[in-house]
């Protein structure tokens, strides 16, 4: 269909040797093919490679509360304490006298999704009809792949209250306990 | 013999145009692809499943990595020039009209304020060599010692400023204060992400962004 003409070139070159001419005719219609399927592909890469936002609201500091602790039900908060070496100590209730006692889980679709979503359905009939409310807790030992994880997961399992909030001491010595406070 | 004599004209048609075509399509979406500045710190965001771009203009860029290090930078040129003056009076270093020029120029940046001049002299190229640009000092305070604190509120005071001067233009529509998106490495240890979050709250600044990449749903 599409062509390329070429000269044939030498025509003195007699009979013996033939070199390989397909008559001088080049179908240009596999070089479009690719040039299309090139230029999808920049199209779509260069849309693909603007970086995604994800939006994150914190409680308003209060100067005179140093603590930066908000008073919660026990009965509807969950928190998530994030430790190293990527999994997380979850407990339902205070620390001091919990509900469900501090458990190590994994991230992801098997650990902490599956969790939280049975603490979304189990919370609003202990607690009188109220939602669950999660209570973030990074140590220093997590990293931001961490936070960015639990951030998302509260938006996959459609958490509308959650806060993410400073860790005490206890805490951290609970993690040490569980061995999740490595560097 | 019919009267009517269909005239079979030739069914191949030069693609050759089509060709020509198609490659200038293809150079355009790749230079316009590749021609953006190199960031000053390249940083491997976590991924997470959001969908929200990152908007592309009214945005402030704080860039954590490398165990600590931050990077801040202001996609509004205008809001360059006027934070760094704001910056020049408060800490006192004087900077010239070349330098100004030079930053308004500059993407992103990461060094404290008394080094600013020197980074300037150099070339695009040469400020992204390691070793180069060591972040801007950052602590858990609103003194003069948390640099990214002050260049963070600057950045904010100098939009609203802008905007108010434009406000009696005719097609101005207000683009409100100005965002702020943090782009930290996955693996960033939290405290360092943490100053930085304090920072943004010490000057009641709540609402950011971080910037991930895209993850597929599990």
């Amino acid at each position: 269909m599409a062509e390329l003409n070429q000269d044939s070139g030498k025509k003195g070159k007699g009979g013996k040797v033939r070199s390989k001419k397909n008559g001088g005719k080049v179908d240009l219609t596999a070089m479009v093919d690719l040039a299309f399927l090139l230029i999808t592909f920049f199209m779509l890469t260069t849309s693909l490679n603007k970086p995604q936002a994800m939006d994150v609201a914190m409680p308003d500091k209060n100067k005179m509360d140093a603590s930066d602790n908000l008073e919660i039900a026990d009965n509807r908060s969950i928190t998530l304490l994030l430790g190293s070496d990527n999994k997380i100590l979850w407990y339902y209730g205070q620390l001091k006298s919990p509900i469900t006692p501090p458990t190590a889980i994994d991230y992801g679709k098997d650990g902490l999704r599956k969790v939280i979503t049975e603490m979304k359905a189990k919370v609003p009939a202990a607690a009188g009809g109220k939602d669950l409310i999660v209570v973030i807790r990074p140590s220093e030992k997590s990293v931001q792949r961490n936070l960015v994880d639990v951030l998302d997961e509260m938006k996959i399992v459609d958490i509308k209250r959650y806060m993410i909030s400073k860790i005490t001491s206890e805490e951290i010595d609970v993690l040490k306990r569980e061995n999740l406070y490595n560097d | 013999m019919g009267k009517a004599k269909v005239k079979r004209s030739s069914t191949s048609i030069d693609m050759t145009a089509m060709c020509d075509v198609s490659f200038l399509l293809l150079t355009f979406f790749v230079l316009t692809s590749t021609a953006r500045q190199p960031e000053a710190f390249p940083v491997d965001t976590p991924a997470s499943t959001t969908k929200d771009k990152l908007p592309d203009t009214n945005l402030g860029i704080i860039t954590i990595g490398g165990e600590g290090k931050v990077f801040f930078g202001v996609k509004e040129r205008e809001v360059r020039k006027r934070m760094l003056e704001r910056m020049s009076a408060k800490y006192n270093v004087q900077f010239s009209e070349e330098d100004y020029t030079k930053f308004e120029l500059a993407e992103d940046f990461g060094v404290p304020i008394k080094n600013l001049r020197q980074l300037l002299t150099l070339e695009a190229s040469q400020r992204v060599l390691p070793g180069v640009q060591p972040g801007i000092p950052i602590d858990s305070t609103e003194n003069n010692t948390n640099e990214l604190y002050h260049w963070v509120q600057s950045a904010r005071l100098a939009t609203a400023e802008i905007t108010k001067e434009k406000e009696g233009e005719k097609n101005f529509v207000d683009p409100g204060p100005m965002k702020i998106a943090i782009k930290a490495d996955a693996n960033e240890k939290y405290p360092s992400i943490n100053l930085v979050i304090e920072s943004l709250r010490n000057q009641k600044q709540n609402k950011f962004s971080f910037v991930t990449g895209l993850k597929g749903n599990e």
